[in-house]
């Protein structure tokens, strides 16, 4: 840890905005977060992470909800894929998330489960990402406040709002988000030397020549340009702590063993197994950055909201495909939309599964992690946003209990988002707007 | 070949300009007229008009406000663009700014709102450490640092004042104040003390100055107009760097500056003066690619990808020359022939490169070439293009309604609302028995009222250019059956994509929307209600001077409106004056 880095209390004040907040608990201690027991060879308690997947347009009830409710459920068709990770997930269904006016198709619903709030135009939310909560409180004192992927290959496929205008882009190249992450600014924690570059010292030393310039210009603009040079501010910051780490000796991280680059990457393209194989790459590396202890919140895009994943030879891409195809006689289902669940499916097994392979303490990063997976609507044919599923996964340094099947009984899909920020140690007694509103925990699921 | 000049030229004129020992000043007149060579013969000469002629129109500006007083984040473009002209073409960071949101049509509007997180703060650090290490590569420095330190190995505060002082002005598109020169000053001193290395040190400040705010961001400044007591000018500055990054996507030039530090470019006079020039210099062709290449939403080639096994022409390569042809075609009829921009929409003429004569089934050519469709060919104007047949189109098959809906929101500035809730899409439901045709599959859309509304606008436009399949090929039949490729626009009928080019051509949406598009990109602000009275007497412009862009540019870079600014800090776009959004849904 570095000691220069401070908590900024402001920027928690800020980052509850988005749930209306109500009550502002002093800055989350990484002392409060040691719910196992379990320390870092220096000492330093194991922080819980959290982290969130997306898959795009939904499932198919009648071959993805378990029929059986609590530990004891047995797989769906669609659910298949995740029975190597059962026992670390917790299936959650028949959510609701409220429109609160204007629909936009594909963006409404996971808006909802993210920020608390319907959005109001069409591509941006009213206010930040739950993510982007949290990672004001527990992202301040790694190299990366956050880290955000998606595996589509499209920048433009955003899951992460830092708030309601700036949209957190994602890392969409695998050896590009490599270079990051464990390129040559890499300190790796378990080097037996560590020797600090006097040019980075004189690099962090020149960015306070313009610190001075943001006072300047803060006379001349309004409230809300304000702000945007307020956040340039805090950017500025993350770069003078970025340089505080590559200045300082990294304690260090069992499980932090980091693969070589990568020589290659699938070519661009939306082909389900491109999709897979990035997917799979960004995974690997993210799983990494989290037991390097490189950032404490993730995300991962697997397929955008209106997933335009692709099935080779077949024409349709898979948002197409929900509205277009027809209904089986015999199985009565689409069988393609419900083969592109099923892909879907299969990457959040690897996600999860990606995390449990990683030892640390006396169990796996998995055991130190809290996942929050969602998606844009329930019945993609017909936009349903309501009987939306979800899943989260990991135990939260204890504090979770997995391994469950949650039927919400059309319950806010806010609550579930509200319980994982929760679980996080946000002291909020609600969170979310209007119809989304809630200060309901999901008690099922809270050790 | 053409860009290839292009560059020698910019590299010698950043070269000259910046040549060691010598004030930039002294040497600027030297680069910037090479600079402002047209690259194609005479082509540009038009593009001067005198200001009596101006006046002579039969309209003139209505008053208003002005425009919007902005705090605009530079583009990845911009920055390069501006890195280009300052240090020559090869010094070029590798780095990916991640692009802002698209609003009211354009990427650039979102400029305006975009905030800075750590990731992109991050990239810009990145940027600025690899375009730093250019700049003081023993390679490259005797070209770019206008002086030598007494002793490499110390520091000399003299010549790092004069490296940063030059730099400083132009990468922030002023003269520094004293204080933040002074900023930078000490740090590459303190850090060649440090680091025994002058360059180093200077290195690590000119690092700090590129991701400064003063680099990054485009901060507006007014003054009140002296001329208009109660109005609301930009600063000289303010109004050179809106200048130039309307006309070029670059940061002002030297002159553009020195007009704006005499203060020339607050007159009348001067202000054409700088107009005409920059009209007039080859670097108009980097600004209408980037306003074009925003307008027409081409950034969806970045993410753009076929089925390989439906089309196996369809290669990376046709991709990146799909987007080149059609922003070739853009620079030739408009800046190069002064076209009409409105048979855009109706021209054979193009540029074909081997990838796309692979997709257009025609020889292919060594390289880049201009090539003509014979009379009578389905390909005729923009829209027939692999560009926007492919952008719009599902990875493995066409798609009428998006193609329809590019056209509506692109072309005619119509947004199409998105479709209602809980839609019931078993009418959908396909195949159904003798349903061949993309045409009788998207018909259920109009049979279904809540669907056809909107589908009635984007549908028959989209169907119209069936003739073309996912990738852009041609075609005749679809499954066996043949293709109707009849419609209407707008209540005018036609019977193929050739018609529907006519329509286009003579719809008067084309021209409004281009001149709605061109006034927000050059204010960076999306148009409010306000804005009619104004649109409208572009539009008439527009019209009297027969559709030419680069005139367009002009009258709208000479408006009042263009250089001043209502003086409140106000920074939230107002409701968005598109009239024809909700009526596109209700007139049809």
């Amino acid at each position: 840890m570095t000691s220069s880095v401070t908590f900024n209390r402001r920027s928690a004040l800020k980052g509850l905005l988005g749930g209306g907040a109500i009550t502002v608990g002093l800055p989350l201690l990484d002392a409060d977060l040691n719910g196992n027991g379990t320390a870092f060879a220096d000492e330093s308690p194991l922080p819980v992470r959290f982290g969130t997947w997306f898959w795009g347009c939904g499932m198919t009830k009648k071959i993805f909800v378990p029929a059986q409710t609590g530990k004891n459920y047995e797989l769906t068709e669609e659910l298949e894929a995740i029975k190597n990770v059962k026992q670390h997930i917790n299936v959650h269904t028949n959510l609701t998330a409220y429109r609160d006016g204007t629909f936009f198709c594909h963006y409404t619903g996971w808006v909802v489960f993210r920020t608390g709030s319907a959005p109001v135009v069409g591509n941006l939310p009213l206010y930040e990402s739950l993510d982007t909560t949290l990672a004001n409180r527990i992202g301040r004192t790694t190299r990366f406040k956050s880290l955000t992927a998606t595996a589509t290959g499209d920048i433009r496929n955003i899951i992460s709002y830092e708030n309601a205008t700036t949209p957190n882009p994602p890392e969409f190249s695998p050896m590009a988000f490599y270079t990051r992450l464990f390129g040559p600014d890499f300190q790796d924690p378990n080097a037996a030397e560590f020797k600090p570059n006097p040019r980075i010292m004189m690099r962090k030393s020149a960015l306070s020549a313009v610190t001075d310039q943001i006072k300047a210009l803060n006379g001349k603009v309004g409230a809300e340009d304000k702000a945007r040079l307020d956040q340039y501010f805090t950017g500025l910051r993350h770069l003078e702590q970025q340089f505080d780490h590559q200045l300082t000796k990294p304690e260090p991280r069992a499980a932090c063993k980091p693969a070589k680059a990568f020589k290659d990457e699938p070519a661009p393209g939306t082909d389900s197994q491109l999709i897979a194989a990035r997917h799979k790459m960004m995974t690997d590396l993210m799983v990494m950055a989290v037991a390097c202890d490189q950032t404490r919140v993730f995300n991962m895009t697997m397929s955008k909201s209106d997933s335009n994943t692709t099935k080779q030879g077949y024409e349709k891409p898979h948002h197409t495909c929900t509205h277009e195809e027809s209904i089986d006689e015999k199985l009565g289902y689409q069988p393609n939309a419900s083969w592109f669940t099923k892909r879907s499916m299969e990457n959040w097994a690897y996600f999860v599964e990606a995390f449990s392979k990683i030892k640390e303490g006396d169990g796996t990063l998995l055991d130190n992690v809290l996942i929050m997976a969602n998606t844009d609507v329930s019945y993609a044919r017909v936009h349903s946003l309501e009987e939306m599923p979800a899943f989260t996964a990991g135990r939260a340094g204890g504090k979770v209990k997995t391994g469950l099947h949650i039927d919400h009984k059309g319950g806010q899909g806010t609550a579930l988002s509200y319980t994982c920020l929760k679980v996080m140690g946000l002291d909020v007694e609600s969170w979310g707007t209007k119809s989304n509103q809630t200060n309901k925990e999901v008690g099922e699921i809270l050790a | 070949m053409e860009v290839e000049v292009l560059v020698s030229l910019y590299f010698k004129g950043s070269v000259s300009a910046l040549l060691r020992g010598s004030a930039i000043a002294a040497v600027s007149a030297f680069a910037l007229a090479s600079c402002s060579a047209p690259t194609t013969e005479g082509a540009k000469a038009g593009a001067a008009k005198p200001a009596a002629e101006a006046a002579a129109s039969k309209t003139s500006e209505p008053e208003t406000a002005g425009s919007a007083k902005r705090l605009r984040l530079l583009s990845q473009d911009q920055y390069l663009n501006t890195l280009a002209y300052v240090f020559g073409p090869d010094v070029r960071p590798d780095a990916y700014f991640p692009p802002a949101q698209r609003t009211d049509g354009l990427l650039s509007l979102g400029a305006a709102k975009a905030g800075v997180t750590p990731t992109r703060m991050e990239i810009y650090q990145k940027a600025a450490q690899t375009v730093s290490a250019l700049i003081v590569d023993p390679k490259r420095r005797d070209f770019v640092i206008t002086c030598k330190p007494a002793d490499e190995k110390k520091s000399d505060r003299a010549c790092a004042t004069k490296v940063v002082t030059e730099v400083g002005r132009l990468m922030s598109r002023r003269p520094l104040t004293a204080d933040k020169r002074d900023a930078f000053v000490e740090q590459a001193v303190g850090a060649a003390d440090k680091l025994k290395d002058f360059y180093a040190g200077l290195g690590v400040a000119l690092e700090a100055m590129l991701v400064s705010p003063n680099v990054l961001f485009v901060t507006e400044r007014s003054e009140p107009d002296p001329k208009n007591p109660g109005q609301h000018r930009l600063d000289a500055y303010s109004l050179a760097t809106r200048l130039s990054l309307f006309l070029w996507n670059a940061a002002p030039d030297d002159q553009l500056l020195k007009a704006a530090e005499t203060g020339e470019i607050q007159t009348p006079k001067g202000l054409a003066k700088q107009v005409d020039r920059m009209l007039a210099s080859a670097r108009l062709d980097q600004g209408v690619r980037a306003f074009f290449d925003d307008m027409f939403a081409f950034d969806t080639f970045n993410a753009l990808s076929k089925d390989t096994t439906v089309y196996p022409t369809f290669t990376g390569q046709a991709l990146t020359d799909a987007r080149e042809e059609t922003l070739r075609v853009v620079v030739d009829h408009l800046i190069a022939k002064k076209g009409d921009y409105r048979d855009l929409f109706t021209t054979r003429e193009t540029f074909i490169s081997p990838a796309l004569a692979a997709i257009y089934k025609l020889p292919a050519p060594p390289t880049w070439t201009r090539y003509e469709f014979p009379e009578g060919s389905q390909r005729a104007g923009i829209v027939t293009h692999i560009s926007f047949l492919a952008t719009h189109s599902h990875p493995a098959r066409t798609s009428a309604t998006l193609r329809g809906k590019a056209l509506r929101e692109l072309l005619l500035c119509q947004p199409v609302p998105p479709p209602p809730a809980n839609v019931d899409f078993s009418a959908v439901e396909n195949p159904r028995p003798g349903l061949r045709t993309t045409r009788d599959r998207v018909g259920f859309h109009l049979e279904n009222p809540v669907c056809a509304g909107c589908h009635k606008i984007m549908d028959p436009m989209g169907l119209a250019l069936e003739n073309f399949d996912g990738e852009g090929s041609f075609r005749l039949t679809e499954r066996g059956a043949p293709i109707d490729a009849s419609g209407t626009l707008d209540g005018k009928p036609f019977t193929d994509v050739v018609g529907l080019g006519k329509a286009l051509h003579d719809h008067p949406a084309v021209p409004s929307c281009l001149v709605k598009r061109a006034y927000s990109y050059a204010t960076g602000s999306p148009t409010t209600n306000n804005d009619r009275p104004l649109l409208a007497y572009f539009n008439t412009r527009f019209s009297e001077e027969g559709y030419r862009v680069p005139d367009l540019m002009r009258t709208i870079a000479l408006s009042s409106a263009f250089s001043h600014v209502n003086d409140t800090t106000q920074t939230t776009p107002g409701k968005t004056a598109d009239a024809s959004s909700k009526s596109a849904a209700a007139s049809n």
